[in-house]
């Protein structure tokens, strides 16, 4: 009976008003106070918080992203790191070169290299970048995820290739000789589009675009999900010899849902690297991409909103803990892990749905 | 196109399409080339596993609007053969043709669905976390390629096949229902159900009535007694009651090939099978 | 034997050892047990030329007593002093060379005796020459390499009576090709030729490179014999050299393949058993390779005297503790999420992460030190450049003896037919009267006690840290994944063929190029043959 219009199909009347809530606190809130008080005043909105906010939405982006595969098709990657690192990275590239447009970066430099690397030809402009940005993570995405559906690789097998792909990611840009500043990554941006890039104005307007960002991948989410092409996805999870049967070839599905996946984790990198100021190989580490499926798992898997709870929330315990107590994170990682995918295993979303029912009942 | 091109391929190849039927109709199942009277060739049909012949220069051949019983003792066969007509499996030799034209062997899973056959699995297979209506949905016979399904939205009429089949299948009043949700034997109808939407030409059926009560399995009998005619069917079957009710030939497969073919009462009379089920 | 025994009193032999011992006799008694007035002067004052003469002439003497003043001159502690000459001591005083007088003080303006390094180079010299006579078999090794990097021929007739005093074969053998070197410019042909040909016999470059300016058309002295023994000498070398090359990369590359042989097997247990992705399993690689440092520390504290044979008791408590902590996590976890691999995975990362953190919280997050026993340094000297360490021989010989009682276990003991007949019917094996419970814990211990088992070998060769499973787990799965699943003969291959491959890769590419080419390799592979090398066919292979 909601399947009336396009509109309530994609969100409910209460979706709806929480997301122009959540609109409003991050486009208007958050820079106001930021902005319009002095440092100091008890209304005024420190930088830091913008900046942790903004890397936290971040996050959400990815975990977003996650859900689309993992809750939503049932492929669990453990290698959604390197797309988001290999999306930092074009951004990088461009923030390297705005130092010294003229020049090599500095990591060149110490390096004593004489000439850029042919792939870092023409990165100096802002759109070719963000070309990269979404070209470079598709294309590696594509080809993966070509060569791998189509030999039918599912399953645990499936997540533990694509830990080896961002193992192996990792170790090459560990590599000096790789060309992307080895160890250290970028660092020491300067400037983006000729704003200084540690100015609060630039801060907030990057801090918007995220928020922005954010909202318009979670309704293209819930466009795709809540479409046939959804329902195919779902069909995938759960019976993908049924969904064959039924004349659905999963293959272009399986590669759309994991290639736009890995898109969007690669914006959300290239928001992530001018709000944090740094990119190094560590963001391919297979830990790191591991934590992306406990955000979704905590906030709920194929929900698309509880992933974006379960980024924030996860990663506001950890920046609290790694501040206070850096010795007990692990444990209280390791702990959620563990009673998360034994106890709730609809996460925050199917113990709030839960709840509702109980309320209603 | 991948279906279309590999059919395409047969027919120059293998020659073996007749003049009169045109290329383009063999992909609509409604046209699908059976003018000499048989849906389905199986023919010299070896699957190996590891040495094990699971399939044995299997011979058989279905006719149009025939409802075909197999049966035979476990590792009989009969599973390896649904697998390779459903192109689950790629034989190791021997030919597979649906129709005149349709080479099953050269086409996948998705394209062999396309192209008119339909599976029921033995352990009921349907979407658990979709509601009994979406199943339907989706397995409606209807353009499947991803673009199609992002902007697809159902019109009126196929919101009445829909129904239609929720009516046949006796689920009208679950339709909202998570599939997940459902008995053991609702969820044989609906995965029936589901396949009827597909509109194949040709149904395959691996044991259909288990996990039924004798009183659903009496109304799937009728039911498969009623599609026999404008479809095809294949039904793998061990309740013997229940092959009386419906069949009119059975097919015995033993060891990976045709042991005997007959009524049930001549197979039955059969001494070769009465060693198979009974002896050793 | 007899015969060789015998031939020690063969007449020529005989003499010429009468005749050695008559010469030692004579340089006892003539010359001055430690350096004379003369020569000390000339050392200590002397300019370099006097100083290396004085050296030269202090090895061939080749008498002890000369160590303390030379060893002094090289630590930089001797000291002129007016006429004397001070050996400096570290608690400040000094003793006089010549007198042993003691001074409680060095004097303030005693002159330090520096030297440059050409009379260093002499002065190492002579100190080999002198260490050669020590009663340590080790001092004398040391002092027969030193004399090899620098072959004098002055040295030639000390090389001589240290040769036939010498009873080490080894040291014999190497004071042999020394005497070799020093003998390559002799003026008798016949000397020379057999030099060659000794040297022919090693697989040094460095004597190639002696031999190598012989072939030269002008080379004085050779003709056109002595020219093709030398080439001859130089293929010999060459040939060795390449052998060793390749042998050594074989065996370095079994020696890794071995290695993730013992981290994977463990997983290949519980993957292919039951099913269960275990992303602790380095973690338990890691218990095992703490055990054995705890082991080794009480060994230590209240054993000393057993201490080298620390390893063998380190054994069954690593495969006891890493065994104990698996089955605590199967019944308190794993057990939950049976038929959920994916949830699995994450929770046994999550327990990974916990087992790290208490690692760190106990020992530190600091690598600690797990010693070799004796037994388990050195190595055998194969060629020059192919020296097999006995700690590898022994993950080699270790890894096949666990993959031999592994396979043993399962195919030929009561508990490996369950845990066969849990694998292949669960509900079937619990309607015949199998504890599964019970059999799914032991199958999961056993796994993990195999990861201990593991990690105590790898703790004799690598650093023992708390991130020491992370190292593993990627490589372990890969091995898995490629042996394919429930294949312990799959893991076998898959690993030694892995192993062998980096190694191989390594030679011309590096580490970590090799390493991503062996992931991409695997990616790959696993395109082609999704069920890795062994693919189980048919019914099962998609359950």
């Amino acid at each position: 009976m909601l399947e009336k219009t396009w509109v309530f199909r994609l969100l409910g009347p209460k979706g709806w008003s929480g997301l122009a809530l959540f609109a409003c606190l991050a486009l208007v809130a958050v820079p106001f106070f930021n902005l319009a008080f002095p440092e100091g005043h008890a209304l005024y909105l420190s930088t830091h918080w913008v900046t942790l906010i903004g890397k936290i939405m971040c996050y959400a982006i990815v975990a977003l992203a996650m859900d689309l595969v993992w809750g939503y098709t049932g492929i669990l990657s453990l290698g959604h790191g390197v797309f988001f690192a290999l999306g930092g990275y074009a951004m990088g590239m461009y923030l390297m070169r705005a130092i010294d447009p003229a020049g090599l970066p500095p990591f060149m430099v110490f390096l004593d290299w004489q000439s850029l690397p042919w792939f870092w030809q023409g990165t100096q402009h802002f759109l070719y970048a963000i070309f990269l940005v979404v070209f470079v993570p598709g294309l590696l995405a594509f080809l993966f995820g070509f060569f791998a559906f189509r030999s039918r690789i599912k399953g645990v097998y499936f997540s533990i290739i694509t830990q080896a792909m961002t193992l192996a990611a990792m170790l090459l840009f560990f590599r000096n000789e790789t060309g992307f500043g080895g160890n250290n990554g970028f660092t020491g941006f300067q400037s983006i589009l000729g704003h200084s890039i540690t100015a609060p104005e630039t801060r907030v307007v990057l801090f918007a675009l995220t928020a922005l960002t954010l909202i318009f991948f979670l309704l293209l989410g819930r466009y795709i999900v809540t479409s046939r092409l959804g329902r195919v996805l779902m069909a995938i999870r759960d019976a993908e010899s049924r969904v064959m049967f039924s004349g659905y070839d999963p293959l272009p599905y399986k590669l759309f849902i994991w290639t736009l996946s890995a898109v969007i984790c690669a914006i959300a990198g290239a928001l992530f690297v001018p709000q944090v100021g740094i990119i190094n190989p560590g963001e391919m580490s297979p830990a790191n991409s591991i934590e992306i499926a406990i955000w979704v798992a905590v906030g709920g898997r194929g929900t698309l909103v509880g992933p974006l709870i379960g980024a924030g929330v996860i990663n506001g315990v950890k920046s609290w803990f790694t501040v206070s107590f850096p010795e007990y994170w692990l444990y209280v990682l390791g702990f959620i892990f563990i009673l998360v995918t034994l106890f709730l295993p609809r996460g925050i979303a199917g113990l709030a749905g839960r709840f509702a029912k109980e309320q209603k009942a | 196109m991948n279906a279309l091109d590999a059919i395409r391929q047969d027919s120059d190849t293998d020659n073996i399409s007749g003049d009169a039927t045109g290329i383009g109709h063999v992909i609509e199942p409604g046209v699908l080339d059976t003018t000499h009277g048989p849906i389905l060739y199986l023919e010299d049909i070896t699957v190996s596993f590891d040495g094990f012949k699971a399939l044995n220069a299997l011979t058989l051949t279905i006719d149009r609007g025939e409802l075909h019983c197999i049966i035979g003792p476990n590792g009989a066969g009969k599973t390896t053969m649904m697998d390779v007509i459903t192109g689950k499996t790629r034989p190791d030799s021997g030919t597979a043709f649906f129709g005149q034209t349709i080479d099953l062997t050269r086409l996948n899973e998705p394209q062999i669905a396309q192209a008119g056959i339909g599976r029921k699995f033995q352990k009921p297979t349907v979407f658990e976390e979709l509601t009994v209506y979406e199943n339907l949905a989706l397995a409606m016979k209807t353009d499947k390629s991803i673009w199609a399904s992002l902007f697809f939205r159902l019109n009126g009429e196929q919101r009445a096949r829909i129904d239609e089949i929720l009516a046949l299948i006796r689920l009208a009043d679950e339709a909202r229902r998570q599939a997940g949700m459902l008995a053991h034997g609702q969820k044989q109808w609906l995965e029936i159900g589901m396949l009827l939407m597909q509109e194949p030409q040709l149904l395959l059926l691996d044991e259909p009535a288990a996990g039924m009560t004798d009183e659903e399995t009496a109304r799937s009998g009728e039911l498969f007694l009623s599609l026999a005619g404008r479809y095809t069917l294949i039904v793998v079957e061990h309740d013997m009651e229940f092959i009386r009710q419906i069949s009119r030939r059975v097919t015995v497969l033993h060891e990976g090939s045709v042991l005997a073919s007959g009524t049930l009462d001549q197979v039955q009379a059969d001494e070769r099978v009465i060693e198979v089920y009974l002896g050793r | 034997m007899l015969r060789s025994s015998f031939s020690l009193f063969s007449l020529p032999t005989f003499v010429f050892r009468l005749a050695v011992v008559w010469l030692l006799f004579c340089f006892s008694l003539g010359a001055e047990a430690r350096p004379d007035a003369g020569q000390l002067t000339a050392l200590a004052a002397g300019d370099n030329d006097a100083k290396i003469a004085a050296l030269q002439q202090l090895a061939a003497q080749a008498e002890t007593d000369a160590l303390p003043v030379l060893e002094a001159l090289q630590d930089d502690a001797l000291y002129l002093f007016g006429q004397s000459v001070l050996i400096a001591r570290a608690d400040g005083g000094a003793v006089d060379a010549l007198t042993d007088e003691v001074l409680a003080e060095l004097p303030a303006d005693a002159e330090n005796i520096t030297i440059n390094n050409r009379v260093r180079g002499a002065l190492a010299v002579t100190l080999a020459a002198i260490r050669l006579a020590s009663n340590h078999a080790s001092t004398r090794l040391e002092a027969i390499e030193a004399l090899r990097a620098n072959p004098d021929a002055a040295l030639l007739p000390l090389l001589d009576r240290a040769w036939a005093k010498e009873e080490n074969a080894s040291i014999r053998k190497r004071i042999e090709i020394t005497r070799a070197m020093m003998r390559l410019q002799d003026t008798d042909r016949a000397v020379r030729l057999e030099a060659i040909q000794t040297l022919g016999q090693t697989s040094d470059p460095a004597n190639r490179q002696l031999l190598e300016p012989l072939l030269a058309k002008d080379a004085a002295g050779m003709d056109p014999e002595l020219r093709a023994a030398a080439q001859k000498a130089v293929t010999q070398i060459n040939n060795r050299l390449a052998r060793g090359e390749i042998l050594g990369g074989i065996f370095s590359g079994l020696s890794l393949g071995s290695i993730l042989l013992l981290a994977a097997l463990g997983l290949a247990v519980i993957y292919g058993l039951m099913g269960v992705i275990n992303m602790a399993h380095g973690e338990l690689i890691m218990i095992g390779a703490y055990a054995t440092y705890v082991t080794q520390t009480l060994v230590r504290g209240h054993a000393p005297g057993w201490f080298d044979w620390y390893p063998l008791l380190a054994l069954p408590v690593s495969f006891l503790a890493a065994a104990l902590v698996g089955i605590a996590m199967e019944r308190l976890v794993i057990r939950h999420l049976y038929g959920r691999p994916l949830e699995t995975l994450l929770a046994t990362w999550g327990i990974s992460l916990i087992l790290i953190q208490t690692v760190r919280t106990f020992f530190g997050a600091q690598n600690v030190a797990v010693e070799n026993p004796a037994w388990l340094s050195g190595g055998i000297e194969i060629y020059s450049n192919l020296i097999l360490p006995y700690n590898r021989i022994a993950i080699i010989v270790f890894a096949a003896a666990v993959v031999l009682a592994v396979a043993l276990l399962l195919a030929r003991s009561r508990m490996g037919l369950f845990v066969r007949a849990v694998t292949q019917n669960r509900p079937m094996a619990r309607c015949m009267g199998v504890p599964t419970g019970r059999v799914d814990a032991l199958t999961f211990g056993l796994g993990a006690g195999i990861a201990g088992l593991a990690g105590s070998a790898l703790s004799q060769i690598g650093n023992v840290g708390p991130e020491l499973g992370q190292g593993y787990i990627v490589d372990s799965f890969m091995v898995v994944v490629l042996g394919g699943v429930g294949q312990i003969a799959g893991a076998v291959y898959a690993a030694l063929g892995l192993g062998v491959l980096s190694k191989f890769i390594e030679g011309f590419a590096g580490a970590v190029l090799a390493k991503i080419a062996i992931l991409l390799m695997i990616i790959a592979f696993i395109q082609k043959r999704p069920q890795g090398i062994f693919a189980l066919k048919g019914r099962f292979a998609e359950q």
